[in-house]
């Protein structure tokens, strides 16, 4: 893929300056809305910020349309669960738009228990010249109102504001991993590690449980649910994958429990890869649908692959992400890091995917053309509009100059989180605390 | 980054598997490395269970992990050899350190220690020795007990895991595997529950087991006293526990 990249880089905390990063500013999902004018992002913290892009000038054509910050609110505060005394955390899981219906947008954030539906909406006119009330608001004395007359609206300084219409509490149990608009733009669902609920937007006190794989004993539990989505144009269906590398499309009308697959994908194991970590790195971190629902991709430890909803029995593409990590298992084991949960992403076309891995490194593949693309997402290796620069990582044998080794690699700085403009190629990495926003080089 | 000295665990697992189960996976280094993967999983999993709120996913996986080192260990014969050790290990672990109190209900009832020790058989040591699933010769009890002694300071890590296995897999005592998994119904744990033997009939051996504790005011010698030992040791560790 021959894509110059021109790089533009946002930092949304407002640590812009300093080297350290606290915690809360960690970022933890990335989202474009439907038309990509919006750009979501929310932290550890249970902050959402939400960029937006500028009108593009006809006097600058060769600087594209930029994202700067429109709206920061808090969704989500920390809370106490006094049954179990264990904290819940207000990190924000996932964020995923609704189609935009009127001048308002509309998106559901989620933290490991509960959904909130926000509205954010701008106010450029204000309303003055009230009877009874002063500018401030104040009660006038009414003594002093000697005349009557009708407020008007006047301009004001753009205010953008975000109001929680709705809060989805108290239907999971275990911790909320995946949300998903449906496409009747009626529901939703919200998966966690062994259950999925079916909301209905206007319905708060309740919810339809479709999936239910807790087993009656606990003991005998051995797999879990790691993520789901609905159908990106069957409002019947959707996929929910699992922490032993299977994927599962249920069919709502099949009955009220989906505990029944319609679909079972699958992969066979490869004798030859066989190891203790097996099926630690089979376990699927994201699934994804094609924008056009003919494809489902998956992202685990090593690899993504590309299923086709039409044949179960293995996927019909396998890109290899950070395969030098093979070798490396037991130590990612003994750190955690094998435990990362890395997202993939489709482009608009469905043509390119993308994914993260360590270093601050990111990857995309071209289905078509077969290429691939190691890129870096970090403040010393690009200045502003600058093109990024392939990278590359030394396997073995003698180290070429531009490559990095794979003892050198940082694995504290994992990119887990990316997105892609539904139409445009213009993509958002998150790199910990970092957002970055690149976009094709406009020649 | 990496920790110095830990070889990489998938590639000889690589080479096992391809050399065939026989021979190579009885060798000292995979063994090893095998331990050591199974010591670290077991670490994490008490860890999760000391957090705020223990990873589901990540729990899970690491218990299949651990059960399947130890399908292994059963399958390539170097469970089968120590599991009766170990087995009989536990029960005459137990009774060593029990043995004073089996002692004395013997001699309440008359039998002599000497003859007992003559013959190699004892009420109190033959059920615990048949309890082993494979056959082993009976030992005289004064000889096993030093074997068991030496063998366990040989097998060191080894056995002590294993032991640790058997505790967090068969489900006997808390802070098992499955308490991670476990929802709010504690009941197993509540001591009273426990020692009054109210116990609900999922946990049947256990509960019998301590019925049988409590209502024994001078058991019959022979097979009660082990029972009684095993079940006095349960309670004994519950105790400690809570």
């Amino acid at each position: 893929m021959e894509e110059d990249i021109d790089t533009r880089k946002i930092n949304n905390s407002f640590l812009r300056d300093h080297s350290y990063a606290t915690e809360a500013d960690i970022i933890s999902t990335v989202e474009f809305n439907h038309t990509g004018e919006l750009l979501a992002t929310g932290d550890k913290g249970g902050r959402v910020v939400i960029f937006q892009r500028e009108q593009e000038s006809k006097n600058q054509v060769h600087r594209r349309g930029e994202y700067n910050v429109y709206s920061t609110f808090q969704s989500h505060e920390p809370e106490f669960d006094y049954l179990k005394s264990l904290e819940i955390e207000e990190k924000i899981n996932k964020i995923r738009w609704l189609p935009q219906q009127n001048a308002a947008y509309f998106l559901l954030s989620t933290n490991d228990k509960t959904v909130k539906l926000w509205k954010v909406s701008e106010r450029d006119k204000r309303p003055e010249g009230y009877n009874l009330k002063d500018e401030e608001g104040r009660l006038r004395d009414p003594a002093t109102i000697t005349t009557l007359r009708v407020p008007v609206l006047r301009p004001m300084d753009l205010m953008v504001e975000a109001t929680p219409r709705r809060v989805f509490a108290n239907a999971h149990t275990y911790h909320i991993n995946s949300i998903s608009v449906n496409s009747d733009y009626e529901t939703y669902m919200s998966a966690d590690d062994l259950r999925i609920n079916l909301w209905n937007f206007e319905i708060t006190n309740q919810s339809f449980n479709i999936v239910d794989i807790k087993p009656a004993n606990m003991e005998e539990l051995t797999e879990v649910i790691t993520a789901a989505e609905f159908h990106p144009h069957h409002c019947n269906s959707f996929v929910y994958s699992s922490s032993k590398g299977t994927i599962r499309l249920c069919d709502m009308r099949a009955s009220a429990l989906c505990d029944r697959h319609s679909k079972f994908f699958e992969e066979p194991e490869d004798p030859s890869n066989r190891s203790f970590f097996s099926e630690i790195i089979s376990s699927i971190s994201d699934v994804k649908f094609s924008h056009s629902g003919r494809y489902i991709m998956t992202r685990d430890y090593l690899t993504v692959k590309v299923w086709d909803l039409n044949m179960e029995n293995r996927p019909i593409e396998t890109y290899q992400v950070h395969d030098y990590l093979r070798s490396k298992l037991c130590s990612l084991y003994e750190n955690d890091c094998i435990f990362d949960k890395f997202e993939c992403v489709w482009n608009g076309s469905d043509s390119v995917i993308m994914t993260g891995s360590y270093n601050n490194f990111f990857r995309m593949f071209d289905r078509n053309t077969k290429r691939d693309v190691t890129l870096e997402a970090s403040r010393e290796n690009s200045k502003p509009r600058a093109i990024l620069k392939p990278r590359k990582v030394c396997v073995g044998g003698k180290r070429r100059k531009d490559e990095i080794s794979v003892d050198s690699l940082d694995f504290s700085k994992k990119i887990l989180h990316t997105a892609w403009h539904p139409s445009e190629n213009i993509i958002a990495v998150a790199a910990t605390n970092n957002l970055y926003i690149f976009q094709d080089k406009v020649n | 980054m990496f920790a110095r000295g830990l070889k990489r665990k998938s590639a000889e697992d690589g080479e096992d598997v391809e050399g065939g189960l026989a021979g190579t996976q009885a060798t000292p280094s995979y063994s090893l490395q095998r331990q050591s993967l199974l010591d670290m999983s077991l670490v994490k999993l008490q860890l999760c269970h000391m957090l705020v709120e223990p990873n589901l996913c990540r729990s899970v996986l690491i218990a299949n992990t651990v059960r399947q080192i130890q399908e292994e260990m059963t399958q390539d014969g170097t469970w089968r050899v120590l599991a009766p050790q170990a087995a009989g290990r536990a029960p005459l672990d137990r009774l060593v350190s029990t043995e004073i109190l089996c002692r004395s209900v013997r001699e309440q009832e008359g039998e002599r220690p000497a003859a007992d020790v003559g013959d190699g058989r004892t009420p109190g040591l033959v059920p615990g020795l048949s309890a082993v699933p494979s056959a082993q010769a009976l030992r005289s009890p004064q000889s096993s007990l030093w074997e068991v002694d030496s063998s366990r300071e040989n097998r060191g890590g080894f056995q002590k895991s294993l032991d640790q296995i058997f505790e967090t897999l068969e489900s006997k005592t808390p802070g098992s595997v499955e308490e991670l998994f476990s929802d709010v119904d504690s009941s197993y744990y509540d001591l009273d529950a426990v020692l009054t033997g109210m116990v609900g009939s999922t946990q049947s051996g256990h509960g019998s087991g301590l019925q049988a504790f409590t209502a024994a005011a001078t058991p019959p010698p022979g097979s009660s006293c082990r029972s009684d030992l095993g079940e006095l040791d349960h309670a004994v560790e519950i105790l400690v526990e809570t």
